[in-house]
């Protein structure tokens, strides 16, 4: 499709942990000023190929076994032979690099200044003055507010989105030929995801480079890439241009998961009529420090006065971005936070004062399935011992019968019975995710909160546990409380909507109304930040221009 | 970075107002000190006379008020053994269990941080094995015998070292490398974990990425981050050596020193410069606390820049 010869080429690309074989002879070409999505699930070998093309898998336990990467310009270089030397002169110069996580991504004890000042002084032997006025350049260049302060202050001190910024500022002080953003925006709020990938895009017409975006979000896909390489289990099966993609996938795998991916727009549950209240919250209050001995700081307020009702078999979705108090609101209405003021009835109890002993049977009734499927099984007990757990201290089956219950919740979970005698490092997160509603569901409970409970899933997997939920709704009339960031995801599940911010609940209604008809600014602002594939968008929302609101 | 400084000024006070307060309680259970330490051959007024002089008939509020009066100006009492002011005694013990502390932390810090790193990066490798196998054996050995060993080679058959006093460098030999074995053995396993903590971070990953040589990826980046733990771990054992370590090997070397005073007190019933000997050592360890907090935030700017 362009005329001049790929500045990065990988041939026949194989990448091995050991004796396994994660990438299976992969091949592509990248152009200037070309964006090629890598996408597929976790497990597929994006991440294992796109620490290959610096070489560095070498120190994450993996090796290159067989093909070539060529980087291409006026000074080619087989990479897969460069000595140490020479892959350093590359690395950080004409091929950089972004990660998955800006948290962590920063030395924490270097100033954002002396981080960047490194790269200039390695390949562009900048020091002291000269170095200082390019890395705050640098700064600028992705548009980060105050550059001058922000080149002596910490990583802990800039929020995440910042920080991803500071990142790509690093990676392209030098201007490199190809940049590999590897799942770039994964740990962003989709507002801050909308920017970066804005960022990314204006500062790659800038520079005119190459980029290879690796990401499981075909969402993100939509929003930013040229052409498209779908991997699964380290194969490629299947290359092309975006619109063809998403117009005509060729391979079943590739229609999967367009199928499964979550868009704004595909419909929701109609909502309920006439369903009666299971949980009634009102004006709820949650605070967080204060009253110390030695602190002087006033108490923070996470949630300001929330009011929500939850009626029989419904799902209300609860959307907002990190940081917004939604977990804090989940964690008051299970009464693992005390709330300072407000009332919260469940089944027509006032919980919100109850004690520890008067509080316990009301526990049954309200359980919760939390976000990573890994840190919520205990890795030392076996499956049945853990599904069975809260039945068992409820006193709801004996120690006898807690074989067969066990059995019985994995059934309904949609897992094999024999999981029972396994332990939580022998299954996927999706099965994980799968014990931790077995394990809700064992007291029989009325109310399940799912917080992000999909959130650290691949697509496809989150469809089956979403899918799961709803018919676990539709059997037993559970209620959900279903908390996500993700408004596509909450929009598939849930009957009514209760967008969050700031602490307050600013827009609750239908599903369809709120995503249709938003009337708060920030629902609006929330709707235009969701990337969405050609033809899919909400046409009201996809009209509503961003609207700025008071920070 | 001020009001930091100000809330270990604080606890530091309140700690040493605690083990003041603790020894003169300690004390005063141990039983009337005129009964253990001058029993024989008194006469029952001249008891009296004695216990009225050091007021131990009043209420032990006034006792305590008393005590806390002197400790504020500095009157701690006489040697029964010498008769000069405790203070005195103490002081002129200080400099050499100091000088052979600093020498021990000097020592340790240098022979550790290097075998850490060096055991990290080479985990898989028999380099890295090799070290720990040193480390742990190092765990094994107590400081006395330890000292006995070095004695008996390098003085007694060897005759290259001297055994006893602190006149000249090589006297220092033996003592250090006696208080450093435990303190390197630790502290080498501890800064190899670290170190294999920070170097599976991501910010190791962005540091190999931009093109940094792997020895600036490990110091600078590695270590930098890795010192922040391991700078709290030698505070704590610099503070158990000061008070125990050095009673063992000071006693062994004759070390002109507080824990070799100490022992001595105790033998002689020493009772006054036991007890400031004793409250000077928790001292010591306060500071050594303090210090450790202030180095710990000098390398980590999110407690440094927090407010507090």
């Amino acid at each position: 499709m362009l005329p001049n010869p790929p500045v990065l080429s990988v041939k026949d690309l194989r990448v091995a942990f050991g004796s396994v074989e994660a990438v299976h002879g992969l091949s592509f070409d990248i152009h200037r000023g070309e964006t090629l999505a890598l996408v597929g699930e976790s497990g597929s070998g994006k991440s294992a190929t796109a620490l290959s093309i610096l070489r560095l898998i070498e120190r994450e336990g993996g090796r290159i076994t067989g093909g070539s990467i060529r980087l291409g310009g006026d000074r080619p270089a087989e990479i897969t032979a460069l000595p140490p030397a020479a892959l350093r002169a590359i690395r950080g110069d004409r091929i950089a690099m972004v990660f998955q996580e800006p948290m962590t991504s920063l030395n924490p004890v270097m100033t954002i200044g002396a981080q960047i000042g490194e790269t200039l002084a390695l390949h562009r032997g900048l020091r002291g003055r000269a170095a200082r006025a390019a890395a705050r350049a640098a700064l600028e260049r992705v548009k980060i507010p105050e550059p001058e302060q922000r080149l002596d202050q910490y990583p802990h001190e800039l929020s995440g989105g910042l920080r991803q910024r500071v990142m790509i500022a690093m990676a392209l002080i030098c201007e490199p030929d190809v940049l590999i953003a590897d799942e770039p925006t994964t740990a962003l709020d989709v507002t801050t995801q909308a920017e970066i990938l804005a960022l990314i895009a204006g500062l790659q017409r800038d520079l005119g480079m190459a980029v290879l975006f690796i990401t499981h979000d075909l969402g993100v896909v939509s929003e930013i890439a040229d052409r498209v390489v779908v991997l699964k289990d380290g194969n490629l099966v299947e290359e092309g241009r975006k619109a063809d993609l998403f117009a005509a996938p060729k391979s079943d795998y590739a229609r999967e998961l367009l199928a499964a991916t979550p868009r704004l727009g595909d419909g929701s549950p109609a909502p309920l009529v006439g369903a009666a209240p299971v949980l009634e919250v009102r004006d709820v209050v949650t605070t967080y420090g204060g009253g110390g001995l030695f602190s002087r700081k006033a108490p923070v307020a996470a949630v300001r006065g929330v009011s929500l009702t939850l009626g029989r078999g419904e799902t209300l979705g609860l959307v907002g971005e990190s940081g917004c108090g939604k977990s804090s609101l989940a964690r008051t209405v299970m009464r693992l936070v005390d709330p300072a003021s407000g009332q919260i009835d469940l089944l027509g109890t006032r919980i919100e004062t109850l004690g520890p002993e008067a509080l316990k049977p009301h526990r049954a009734q309200i359980q919760m399935v939390f976000q990573d499927p890994y840190a919520a099984l205990n890795p030392r007990m076996a499956i049945r011992d853990l599904v069975t757990e809260p039945a068992y201290l409820h006193g709801m089956v004996a120690p006898a019968g807690r074989d067969a219950l066990a059995r019985e919740l994995l059934e309904r979970v949609g897992l094999p019975a024999d999981a029972a005698e396994r332990f939580p490092h022998q299954f996927s997160g999706g099965q994980r995710q799968r014990i931790c509603i077995a394990r809700a569901l064992s007291v029989k409970p009325q109310i399940i909160v799912a917080d992000e409970a999909v959130s650290a899933l691949d697509v496809s997997n989150a469809r089956r546990v979403t899918d799961l939920m709803a018919r676990i709704q539709r059997e037993e009339g559970v209620s959900f409380l279903f908390i996500s960031h993700d408004i596509a995801v909450v929009e598939r599940v849930s009957h009514r909507i209760a967008v969050m911010y700031k602490g307050e609940i600013v827009e609750q209604g239908e599903t369809a109304q709120v995503l249709h008809a938003p009337r708060h600014a920030y629902t609006r602002r929330l709707l235009a930040a969701v990337p969405r594939a050609e033809g899919l968008a909400l046409p009201e929302a996809a009209a509503t221009e961003a609207a700025t609101i008071p920070a | 970075m001020i009001p930091y400084l100000l809330r270990l000024v604080v606890k530091a006070a309140v700690t040493l107002f605690a083990i003041v307060t603790v020894t003169f309680v300690a004390t005063r259970l141990s039983g009337n000190p005129i009964d253990t330490f001058l029993g024989e051959g008194l006469t029952e007024e001249g008891r009296q006379a004695l216990i009225s002089y050091f007021e131990l008939d009043r209420s032990l509020w006034h006792q305590y008020l008393a005590y806390l009066r002197g400790v504020l100006s500095g009157e701690f009492g006489l040697s029964f053994v010498d008769r000069r002011p405790v203070t005195t005694v103490v002081a002129e013990r200080l400099w050499p269990s100091g000088q052979l502390l600093l020498a021990s932390v000097a020592l340790t810090v240098a022979v550790s941080l290097p075998l850490g790193v060096l055991a990290a990066v080479y985990r898989r490798s028999w380099i890295g094995s090799a070290v720990m196998v040193v480390a742990f054996t190092g765990y094994a050995v107590p400081s006395f015998v330890l000292a006995i060993v070095m004695v008996l080679t390098f003085s007694y058959w060897l005759n290259w070292l001297p055994v006893v006093g602190n006149g000249t460098w090589a006297h220092f030999i033996m003592p250090t490398i006696a208080m450093s074995g435990v303190l390197v053995a630790a502290l080498t396993r501890f800064t190899r974990n670290a170190m294999l903590d920070v170097l599976g971070q991501d910010f190791i990953r962005t540091a190999r990425a931009k093109g940094l040589r792997e020895t600036r990826v490990v110091l600078k980046h590695g270590l930098g981050n890795a010192s922040i733990t391991v700078i709290s771990v030698i505070g704590l054992q610099i503070a158990g050596l000061a008070a125990a370590g050095s009673v063992v090997v000071e006693s062994i070397f004759s070390w002109p020193g507080v824990g070799q005073m100490l022992v001595n007190a105790a033998i002689l019933r020493d009772y006054p410069v036991l007890q400031f000997g004793v409250i000077a050592v928790a001292v010591a360890v306060v500071a050594i606390n303090m210090l450790t907090d202030i180095a710990y935030a000098l390398a980590d700017p999110r407690i440094r820049l927090a407010r507090a």
